[in-house]
């Protein structure tokens, strides 16, 4: 990668699609970055260190993330993006050796706090991962796999309907619901899961790299998905594209790794002013393709 | 990429040896194939003697009678009864058992010294010798327990046997599951039986019935810890599996077989072909639970 970006490149690589393919604007409504301020957070993390065993993954963190925006995490890899989001829904409390230190806060609860269910916080705050991962069910089980579990006692067939308009996905599988989810190509792979997500209905998505097994295409599919979800829920999207990160998101956090191995947050900031006009040496380093 | 000038390159190093390569591929192919054809050469020769020995024996006369000491009016009812009643209670024991301690090692306990441990001595005990189970069943079963040389007895017994061999066939199949698909259970607020129950089970249970169908397999075909315990070679009623004397098939098998006329030879043959049948219903009925257990899987 060389050095440009501060804005984003043109997207020659999906040159022979009609006109939404092509955005050199970001799609995300810069005028936001006037209401940034009046934005109420909806996660908070004070303090935040996350260690495997005696291993300090990251460090030291005081982030917020703020409502019905997108929230990008870029940094180099093993910088401890995947393992700060993870935090989040303590999705990393499946990892045997893990703890979190610091507090993390869920619409002002401690997400960590004794009592609270990971299992009750999971439902609120989704996760899309950076593989798709489709259960080896059909479509339509799929989606409803979530509600089900969670007790949903409306319409199943509404709500699959929805879910999977909502997640762009409906024109593509209102013939095969009964197909399998794992026969569907990766993009449509990757909304199922987006489909899925929001099908329990949850106020933040999580989605850790939720394109880099995608192609370019399928790619754009799922930043307009996510410009088009977030008038609706709060999103944190961890990726390794700068691109991406410039294109859709409204709040870029910049993380990078320290001489000990753990990660921390070097600046945060509107995604505009991340790159064109970066407080940090590091970031504007790393943005502008010199580090990482 | 069309360069005008060819860069200059240095006296090529390798030794391509094409033709080595490709006759070692050849070999390994012909060795595969020749270890199979060997296989299916023996199981049909097997299949075939058996048969042809078996043809002139079996009938409905044999099927529904009772052992005799005229082969000509020897029957395989009791023993196939025997067989069919001790299939059913292992199997209604060691599929529950197995496959929870299965689930207990592979999803719930952690992955500690004292569970690799027992692991390692669950993998040793699917490889101990069955008349050790038979003396540990005469001692447990028969004795202690007072149960006698009976069904009960024995199906505990072949259970025992059997178990190390399903619970580490249904764990590498719960270990096969990739991770992922737990933590999309997960991510969508599931329980850690949910994850288990609805995405992880279903999606082992095709690995976790083959090593059912294996290991019931073999205690089909046990004979010699049943010897142990108390199997009679001559029984000439149904068995009731809590009291009384039983026989199996292999014994009964085991029984015709040593005995010096011919004719026996051919009704022990014809008892092998019924065992051979009575297997097939057993693997069907695993095959039922299995598409039963993962009918809404489309991998």
């Amino acid at each position: 990668m060389t050095s440009q970006l501060a804005e984003p490149p043109p997207l020659e690589a999906v040159d022979d699609r009609p006109a939404p393919a092509i955005r050199i604007t970001a799609m995300t409504d810069r005028e936001g970055a006037a209401r940034a301020s009046e934005s109420e957070p909806v996660i908070e993390l004070d303090g935040v260190s996350c260690w495997y065993g005696s291993f300090r993954a990251v460090r030291d963190v005081d982030i917020s993330i703020e409502k019905q925006r997108i929230t990008a995490l870029i940094g180099p890899s093993g910088c401890g993006k995947s393992t700060l989001i993870r935090t989040m829904n303590r999705m990393n409390d499946l990892v045997p050796s893990y703890r979190t230190e610091g507090r993390v806060t869920f619409e002002g609860q401690d997400l960590y706090a004794r009592g609270v269910d990971p299992v009750a916080v999971r439902r609120r705050v989704g996760m899309v991962f950076q593989k798709p991962n489709p259960f080896p069910k059909s479509v339509y089980d799929n989606v409803a796999f979530g509600p089900r579990i969670n007790g949903y006692r409306g319409d199943m067939d509404e709500l699959v309907e929805r879910s999977l308009r909502r997640a762009a996905l409906w024109d593509d599988v209102k013939d095969k619901l009964g197909q399998s989810g794992m026969a569907l190509s990766g993009g449509q792979q990757q909304r199922l899961c987006i489909a899925r997500t929001i099908a329990v209905n949850p106020e933040v998505i999580l989605m850790d790299e939720p394109c880099s097994a995608l192609d370019p295409r399928s790619t754009l599919q799922i930043e307009d998905l996510m410009a088009e979800l977030k008038r609706d829920y709060t999103i944190v999207i961890v990726t390794h594209n700068m691109q991406q990160a410039a294109r859709a998101s409204d709040t870029t956090i910049f993380m990078t790794m320290g001489d000990d191995r753990a990660g921390y947050v070097v600046e945060r900031g509107e995604t505009t002013q991340i790159f064109t006009n970066p407080k940090h040496r590091l970031t504007e380093d790393y943005v502008s393709g010199r580090f990482g | 990429m069309a360069a005008v000038t060819p860069t200059v390159r240095p006296a090529s190093r390798f030794e391509p040896a094409l033709m080595r390569r490709k006759l070692s591929g050849t070999v390994f192919y012909g060795a595969c194939l020749a270890a199979i054809g060997l296989l299916l050469l023996t199981l049909v020769a097997l299949l075939v003697d058996v048969f042809v020995r078996a043809a002139p024996w079996l009938d409905v006369e044999f099927l529904t009678g009772v052992p005799s000491s005229r082969p000509a009016r020897a029957g395989i009812l009791p023993a196939m009864v025997g067989t069919f009643e001790i299939g059913l209670i292992v199997g209604a024991l060691t599929f529950p058992i197995g496959v929870a301690a299965a689930i207990y090692l592979a999803e719930y306990a952690s992955d500690s010294r004292l569970n690799r441990l027992l692991q390692t001595n669950i993998s040793n005990l699917a490889g101990v010798p069955s008349i050790i189970y038979g003396i540990l069943g005469l001692a447990v079963f028969v004795r202690l327990l007072a149960l006698g040389p009976t069904i009960l007895s024995a199906a505990l017994t072949l259970s025992l046997l059997i178990l190390p061999v399903v619970i580490i066939a249904s764990i590498e199949a719960l270990k096969a599951v990739p991770q992922a698909q737990r933590e999309g259970a997960y991510a969508l607020g599931a329980s850690r039986w949910q994850v288990v129950r609805r995405s992880v089970l279903p999606a082992a249970a095709p690995g976790i019935m083959t090593g059912i169908i294996l290991a019931m397999a073999r205690a089909i075909g046990e004979a010699a810890p049943l010897i142990l315990i108390g199997a009679f070679t001559f029984v000439t009623f149904l068995p009731n599996p809590i009291e009384g004397q039983y026989t199996v098939l292999p014994i009964q098998i085991y029984g015709w077989a040593t005995r010096p006329q011919a004719d026996f030879q051919g009704i022990s043959a014809a008892a092998i072909v019924v065992v051979l049948g009575l297997m097939l219903v057993l693997n069907g009925l695993a095959l039922v639970v299995r598409a039963r257990l993962s009918r809404h899987i489309q991998w």
